[in-house]
């Protein structure tokens, strides 16, 4: 009962402060409660049993993210950091919870969380859960897969973040220094 | 941010949660294979903890020449994983096949342990680096003539 309550008040804050971050009128609030939105985010994951993503997205989503905007706030004016919203089109109002009611619709043929039937639960994830300790002779299934069925991946993954370095390094950082 | 922070409490608590998170990334580094986290997460984690020791101590002190010197190891990262890749081919098996890594001494656990822990260090470090790089990028490209490398 305690843990349905934490269930429905968890995903209350969530849907808050995913409302808040556009409505509030000064962007380093926004910043602020974009952050509380990624740990908000981070306890559903870990309600859910991913563990892993959980820890990144508090890490990535509440602390490198959050220190990236706040650093390219202090360089704006407080004039430019302070929003004008006009006001919403009609299209936008009638249109968006349409679509949230026809999603909410179809996300009922979905399977039930959890289910052990469900195409996700039976195409491979049993191979991965049964085999891979044979396979890698790593106890822990999913670093097995990231680091060794998935190897790959991961060496492309870190090729971008790389990418990414130099390429922030090249536009940003200014010549002859 | 140029400069020292002036507040004496900042400093004396950074100076103790500083080490504190790079701890705790190396913990998660070398336990991720066994627990949640791994390589990208404790490479995030020394990012932050770096981010705060140039934002309390300034770039000028002996603390923030580390952060400074931390962006030469651009690119070692992938260097240290491509290299595991490549010590696995050379020691007969495909690419990222960790039992062939060819270590002297090792049974085929322990070779997998010891690949997938090299290759999550150079994930560790390409990402800190990048980080950090992206962050002083942001912090001083302004006219200020403060930042040299």
């Amino acid at each position: 009962m305690i843990y349905a309550v934490n269930i429905a008040l968890l995903l209350l804050l969530l849907v808050t402060a995913a409302s808040a971050t556009f409505l509030v009128k000064e962007l380093m609030s926004s910043v602020f409660i974009l952050g509380s939105y990624s740990f908000f985010l981070a306890l559903v994951w870990a309600w859910l049993g991913a563990v892993d993503v959980a820890f990144v997205e508090a890490v990535i989503g509440a602390g490198l993210a959050t220190v990236l905007f706040l650093i390219t706030l202090f360089d704006t004016a407080p004039k430019d950091s302070r929003l004008r919203r006009p006001p919403p089109p009609l299209a936008g109002v009638l249109g968006l919870p349409l679509l949230g009611i026809l999603l909410l619709f179809a996300a009922n043929d979905l399977w039930p969380f959890g289910d052990p039937t469900s195409p996700p639960n039976v195409h491979i994830s049993p191979v991965y859960l049964q085999q891979s300790f044979a396979d890698t002779l790593t106890p822990n299934v999913v670093t097995s897969v990231l680091m060794d069925y998935r190897g790959f991946d991961t060496l492309i993954e870190t090729v971008v973040i790389f990418t990414a370095g130099i390429a922030c390094a090249l536009l940003l950082r200014e010549p002859g220094r | 941010m140029k400069q020292m922070h002036d507040s004496l409490i900042v400093q004396t608590m950074s100076q103790l949660l500083i080490p504190l998170a790079q701890l705790f990334s190396l913990y998660v580094l070398f336990f991720g294979q066994y627990g949640p986290g791994g390589g990208f997460v404790a490479g995030v984690i020394w990012t932050t903890s770096m981010i705060l020791t140039f934002l309390v101590f300034g770039l000028k002190s002996p603390q923030g020449r580390l952060v400074e010197k931390m962006l030469h190891g651009d690119g070692v990262g992938l260097i240290i994983f491509v290299g595991v890749g490549g010590l696995c081919l050379v020691g007969g098996g495909e690419f990222l096949n960790y039992a062939n890594l060819g270590i002297p001494g090792l049974g085929a656990p322990a070779q997998r342990y010891m690949g997938i822990l090299i290759s999550q260090i150079g994930v560790a470090v390409d990402v800190a680096v990048t980080g950090i790089s992206i962050v002083l990028s942001l912090a001083y490209h302004d006219t200020e003539q403060e930042y040299d490398v």
